[in-house]
């Protein structure tokens, strides 16, 4: 037994952003990426920017962002996506700029491009997605592996001696001067997505200002490789990310502007 | 004509560079080359491009990545170690069909090895050096004058190809003053219709990447890559002879080693000894046709190298068994003095019967 539904006298309230190309994203069920790619994508089309944009693909899951988000991109090598932006910035400085990342990426082979390009004050975007985990190359421990989390490299659970701490990239990045915005946010409720929509369109309107660096952390899930279901994943996400990488605003110079 | 000027050979690349239209200089200071980042610390705004201080090789380099993605005409310089650095970068420009110009300075190794002169890293640049099957377009200046001359040269050869290309000298060039003249340099042009400059309505968006994950495709990136190295082979080899037409012996050596050659051969030619000089301009591609083509009518080869012997691997391939092939070498930033190599090719010579 089916149910039919009539398309007719019914208003169209949510589509695909013109920004995102016509294509089957390659993320498992329940990734948070396909919300985050959204999220970019839906801002460059409110903004109207998307002939004056250029992204920075990472290495890791979001490898193919550029078959995804209809703007022009450039693939970096892995860790290098911010000296990339700054390539591309230094010379057109009008442009809009962003990289995304993910944790490995960002965090542990790209912590120097990182901390460099926000302590220049490149005039750059960053959307850095944290998932505690190397999602591409199958589950192994991520420099945001937390404590007692299980890794393929680190099966007993990530253990301080052995593998160190998690690292806490905003609060890392918001002590730079070199920074201008500065924000942690999740992509597991709708309300958060919300939230998340909100701060990187902060993020990317900062641009504008041409004072630095604006740097948005979002917390994502991995079902795949936390080896868990999308639900549980948002739950776990909540229940043990978020003590160790609490929500909020970590620096906010634009707001008065 | 334009004024003749006494200038470094660090300085007068970083002048040729910004004369031939170079929009961005990426770099991090490394002996012996540090003076061209002084220089374009002090001269870029003049001329409105844009120089960056990286913190590091290995964000130059990828700060050039970007900035040639985007379609503009940047270059890099920087010393063994740092090339070494950079390797994964080039090989990542390399297989994005990014042009680009990379200058060597080189100085010897291996490790962190010296600050003196070398000719070390001929295999890094032209066997390789990062990962994967590329090539680098690579030019060797022997004299302040061809520093200047190359670096425009070596632009246009990048993005008629939109392949890197390097210029490969030494840290005694770099160093040296010489009187040099600027030749007016004329672009030839640039299609920027591949770059990622933001996307308008009336196309695909474009993007820079080498990844090609499914291997048909990859082998399709790699036939393209190896058919523009085909052209450039065909097109690009440059080398100059000198007193070669009447020579029993024919020394080989490129960049600073061909000034000290050049003197070897007049010291052997006072002795009765017909010697002529072969200068590979272009290491790669390699001029092997000409040695090809002299092995029918000379007696033998000496090759001279700061290095352990290098180059003249590509010379036995262009003489290809058909004569024999000398070589003496110094290495760790040590240069030989012309009647040094003398004594050397004297007793080459005597040894194959000449």
């Amino acid at each position: 037994m089916g149910i039919t539904v009539s398309l007719e006298n019914m208003e169209k309230i949510y589509e695909r952003p013109k920004t995102l190309k016509k294509a089957v994203m390659h993320y498992c069920p329940g990734c948070g990426h396909g919300v985050a790619h959204r999220l970019v994508m839906e801002i460059v089309e409110e903004l109207g920017i998307q002939e004056n944009i250029i992204g920075v693909a990472p290495v890791g899951c979001s490898v193919f962002a550029y078959y995804y988000m209809d703007i022009d991109m450039q693939e970096a090598a892995h860790g290098r996506a911010c000296a990339v932006a700054t390539g591309i910035k230094r010379m057109m400085p009008d442009h809009y700029v962003f990289t995304y990342q993910g944790d490995g990426d960002l965090a542990a082979i790209g912590t120097n491009e990182t901390i460099h390009a926000c302590n220049r004050g490149e005039n750059i975007t960053i959307v850095f997605i944290n998932n505690a985990i190397y999602g591409m190359t199958g589950g192994q421990m991520a420099p945001t592996t937390l404590l007692g989390q299980p890794a393929t490299t680190c099966p007993m659970g990530r253990e301080q001696v052995a593998n160190g701490y998690p690292i806490r990239m905003s609060e890392l990045v918001a002590q730079l001067p070199g920074t201008i915005y500065v924000e942690r946010v999740a992509v597991n409720t709708p309300a958060r997505v919300r939230k998340a929509k909100k701060a990187l369109t902060k993020a990317f309107k900062s641009q504008e200002l041409k004072k630095g660096t604006s740097f948005v952390e979002i917390l994502s899930n991995c079902p795949s490789n936390w080896k868990m279901t999308p639900v549980d994943s948002n739950k776990w996400l909540d229940e043990n990310m978020l003590p160790y990488y609490p929500l909020g605003l970590y620096k906010d110079e634009i707001s008065g502007e | 004509m334009s004024e003749m000027l006494l200038m470094k050979g660090n300085e007068a690349m970083a002048e040729a560079a910004l004369r031939a239209g170079g929009e961005g200089y990426f770099a991090y200071p490394i002996t012996p080359q540090s003076e061209v980042a002084e220089y374009m610390a002090r001269e870029a705004p003049k001329h409105g491009t844009v120089f960056l201080q990286a913190e590091s090789e290995l964000a130059a380099i990828n700060m050039l990545y970007g900035a040639a993605a985007a379609g503009f005409k940047v270059w890099t310089s920087s010393s063994s170690p740092g090339i070494s650095l950079m390797q994964e970068g080039i090989s990542y420009i390399a297989g994005a069909m990014l042009p680009c110009v990379i200058v060597n300075v080189n100085r010897g190794g291996p490790g962190l090895g010296t600050i003196q002169p070398s000719q070390g890293d001929y295999f890094q640049t032209v066997k390789g050096g990062g990962h994967g099957d590329y090539r680098l377009i690579t030019l060797a200046p022997s004299t302040v004058q061809e520093i200047v001359d190359y670096m425009g040269l070596a632009f246009d050869l990048a993005w008629k190809y939109r392949n890197p290309a390097m210029i490969l000298m030494d840290g005694a060039l770099g160093q040296m003053m010489e009187k040099v003249q600027f030749k007016p340099y004329t672009d030839p042009g640039r299609d920027i219709s591949w770059a990622t400059r933001g996307k308008s309505e009336d196309r695909e968006s474009n993007f820079i990447t080498s990844l090609f994950i499914k291997p048909e495709e990859m082998e399709q990136v790699n036939l393209q890559l190896q058919r523009t190295y085909r052209e450039i082979e065909k097109n690009e080899v440059r080398y100059d002879t000198y007193e070669t037409d009447d020579a029993d012996l024919v020394l080989v050596a490129y960049g600073l080693s061909a000034r000290i050659a050049s003197k070897v051969m007049h010291i052997l030619r006072n002795k009765g000894l017909k010697v002529g000089l072969v200068k590979p301009i272009s290491l790669w591609p390699y001029p092997y046709k000409v040695l090809n083509e002299l092995a029918d009518r000379v007696k033998g080869f000496f090759v001279m190298e700061l290095n352990a012997g290098q180059m003249v691997e590509d010379v036995r391939l262009g003489v290809n068994g058909k004569k024999e092939v000398g070589f003496y070498g110094r290495m760790g930033g040590m240069i030989y003095s012309p009647e040094e190599v003398s004594e050397k090719v004297e007793a080459f010579a005597r040894k194959i019967g000449m």
